[in-house]
């Protein structure tokens, strides 16, 4: 019988069993951030121990950085120690370190790919569970938890039950205006945030193959949501010249990444069939990224939306998403904060205003994105738009930094997580594609991002 | 290890570990004192007053080593925070029909017992710990049960040997992962080659 991809990667990187079902799993890369690291480079300090590759490692700041004004002193200490902390963890230790200012920071599933050394087979690990966005480029790739940073930093290994797999295939065409974000989003919402637990997804099908690297990296990056231990995508033309065109890779190697692809006789634990055609530009309406529903529809009809969500939302059941006044818009995030999630937004503002209710903030994902945005321009028209454009960092994803959402405050967000206070305390968010934000910061509403590709 | 001990119900599904320490709050360089802010937003009222309604509030739960969770407990980001978190207010085991799968492993690096359970038997717990604040669980790790004589409960659950073995014996797997550095190292100088 054949192999999945997953199961190729998996059997290649076993350092040996430890128990029935339990494999010390070797990982190649280690991505590091600001947050989730001080107390494993502690654990180290007190153990004693150097850490074992640290060339293996590569460390950035991004949870905690401001936007506006980011190369002056941070305001909040506490923000301000754990960003110095990792600067002299990673002097201390050795690793590769982008802080804030260095032309390679930004977040840090953003700059992986971007900086080419996110490469297809590889085994790749971070203390964030966003880690599944570099699945795009054919990699495991899972969030971690702090003891499990400092195992990985201290013997470049973890020891792990391997995932079932699941397979999820959207065939057919997608339709106008339907994007990368309202894919995952309707993916979500039909397995529910607790979906795929156990398992690691295989995104399969003509929808997939069809859509850009930055795009895979939008579904991927939402495996998580579903409870996935992590979401890959298969290695074609598009992932190799993507890597190729970061890094230079020899010919064997690519043959080799080739070979790692699901054979056709492949078995999944289970398999999920879904029709490109039937997928809608969506937003979620709850609390939780199962909860969406698409335009027209009332609110009620969103999946798995509790009494509880709606009324943190402050949601009628019997309302419908579409003209839902807002205050915010929130355009970045490991999610959606990719070059070409700013052209598409630039695309449809051009030559507009937003509304006068909204506030807008594009929040570019790295320092390298940010520059070629301004190499095209980019930022004149979301200056013009009345939009700010900032300095790249995680900022109302989470907002750990300044950038939060006021209490009660309804914001259309690009990012991941709509859960109650994730954008700040009280803050109450939609998530979405950048398509339909963008179309939002323009009326002031919830909008389909439709009638505005229409009128052009 | 035996856990014998009252319960605190929390019958929610999908509790994210947002809910369970919000990111504000995860601004230390260090493990300690993150039970304070368990459930924080849930816990608290505006002004920093405690919500009487919130469960962990009620003075006959406050010594409860027991979380009773809804399905789906510890979703969303991987913070281990969250495990320290509940480890630091006191909490030993959860109780709930299933885990988000990190969440799970950062309870396990913690010392923190996640027990999965039928529904059915979630729901019988948590409904008698709501009738009855006083009701004690027994939690035997060795025999794998979770006992309750006066709800005639003895059930059984399941853990991975080496978990269990990590657990009982206070097994580092850090530790053992660095015994293992040769091993590794040779490995990695095949897996150049390769990758």
């Amino acid at each position: 019988m054949g192999k999945t991809l997953f199961d190729k990667i998996w059997d290649a990187h076993v350092v040996k069993s430890v128990a029935k079902g339990l494999d010390v799993l070797f990982i190649d890369q280690h991505y590091v951030h600001e947050v989730t690291s001080p107390q494993a480079f502690d654990g180290l300090r007190n153990r004693g121990v150097q850490v074992l590759f640290p060339e293996r490692c590569t460390a950035t700041t991004d949870h905690n950085v401001p936007t506006v004004n980011q190369l002056k002193p941070i305001k909040d200490p506490l923000s301000a120690t754990q960003v110095a902390s990792l600067r002299e963890n990673c002097k201390e230790f050795g690793i590769d370190f982008y802080g804030i200012g260095h032309e390679k920071q930004g977040i840090v599933h953003i700059i992986g790919p971007e900086l080419g050394i996110t490469q297809p087979g590889m085994t790749i690990v971070c203390g964030d569970s966003h880690t599944s966005t570099h699945g795009a480029f054919g990699t495991i790739a899972f969030g971690i938890g702090t003891s499990q940073v400092e195992q990985v930093l201290a013997a470049q290994s973890l020891i792990l039950n391997r995932p079932k797999t699941m397979k999820i295939e959207v065939r057919g065409k997608l339709g106008f205006g339907v994007s990368s974000k309202d894919v995952i989003l309707y993916i979500i919402s039909n397995l529910g945030t607790q979906g795929a637990t156990r398992h690691f997804v295989e995104y399969a099908g003509a929808v997939f193959l069809n859509m850009s690297m930055e795009e895979r990296m939008t579904i991927c990056n939402m495996s998580i949501e579903m409870g996935a231990r992590g979401g890959l995508v298969g290695i074609d033309d598009k992932t190799i010249n993507y890597v190729t065109s970061k890094t230079a890779i020899d010919e064997e190697k690519i043959a080799y990444w080739k070979s790692l692809n699901t054979d056709q006789d492949a078995k999944f634990d289970q398999v999920i069939l879904l029709k490109g055609e039937d997928i809608q530009p969506m937003v979620t309406t709850g609390t939780a990224p199962d909860t969406g529903v698409s335009f027209g529809k009332n609110i009620g009809d969103a999946s798995h939306l509790s009494e509880k969500a709606l009324k943190y939302m402050q949601f009628k059941p019997e309302e419908k998403v579409d003209d839902q006044k807002i205050d915010y818009v929130f355009i970045g995030s490991c999610t959606n904060g990719r070059i070409e999630d700013l052209r598409i937004v630039a695309n449809l503002v051009k030559g507009k205003k937003k509304a006068n209710n909204v506030s807008v903030w594009v929040v570019p994902g790295s320092m390298k994105v940010r520059r070629q945005a301004v190499k095209e321009n980019l930022d004149k028209i979301f200056l013009e738009a009345g939009f700010e454009f900032r300095e790249p960092g995680c900022s109302a994803c989470l907002a750990m930094n300044d950038d939060k959402i006021p209490p009660g405050s309804l914001c259309v967000s690009t990012s991941n997580r709509n859960f109650e206070g994730r954008q700040g305390d009280g803050a109450r968010t939609v998530l979405a594609s950048p398509l339909t934000a963008a179309a939002s910061a323009i009326t002031g509403k919830i909008t389909d991002p439709r009638v505005f590709l229409n009128d052009n | 290890m035996i856990i014998n001990s009252t319960t605190i119900p929390l019958p929610i599904d999908n509790v994210d570990t947002d809910q369970i320490i919000p990111a504000k709050f995860l601004k230390q360089i260090d493990k300690k004192g993150y039970g304070k802010n368990l459930f924080r937003n849930w816990r608290y009222l505006e002004g920093n007053t405690p919500n009487p309604s919130f469960i962990l509030n009620a003075p006959e739960r406050q010594n409860a080593a027991i979380l009773l969770a809804g399905n789906n407990f510890g979703c969303g980001s991987s913070r281990e925070h969250a495990a320290w978190a509940i480890a630091d207010y006191g909490i030993r085991a959860i109780i709930a029909t299933q885990f988000a799968d990190i969440f799970k492993g950062n309870a396990y690096n913690n010392g923190i017992l996640p027990i999965e359970l039928e529904k059915q038997h979630v729901d019988s717990l948590t409904q008698a710990s709501l009738d009855n604040p006083n009701l004690k669980i027994k939690i035997d790790l060795k025999r794998q049960k979770v006992v309750s004589s006066e709800l005639g409960i003895k059930e059984s659950f399941d853990i991975h040997p080496f978990k269990k073995q990590c657990l009982i014996e206070g097994v580092d797997e850090t530790a053992f992962l660095i015994n293992l550095r040769p091993e590794i190292q040779k490995f990695e100088s095949k897996q150049t080659q390769l990758i």
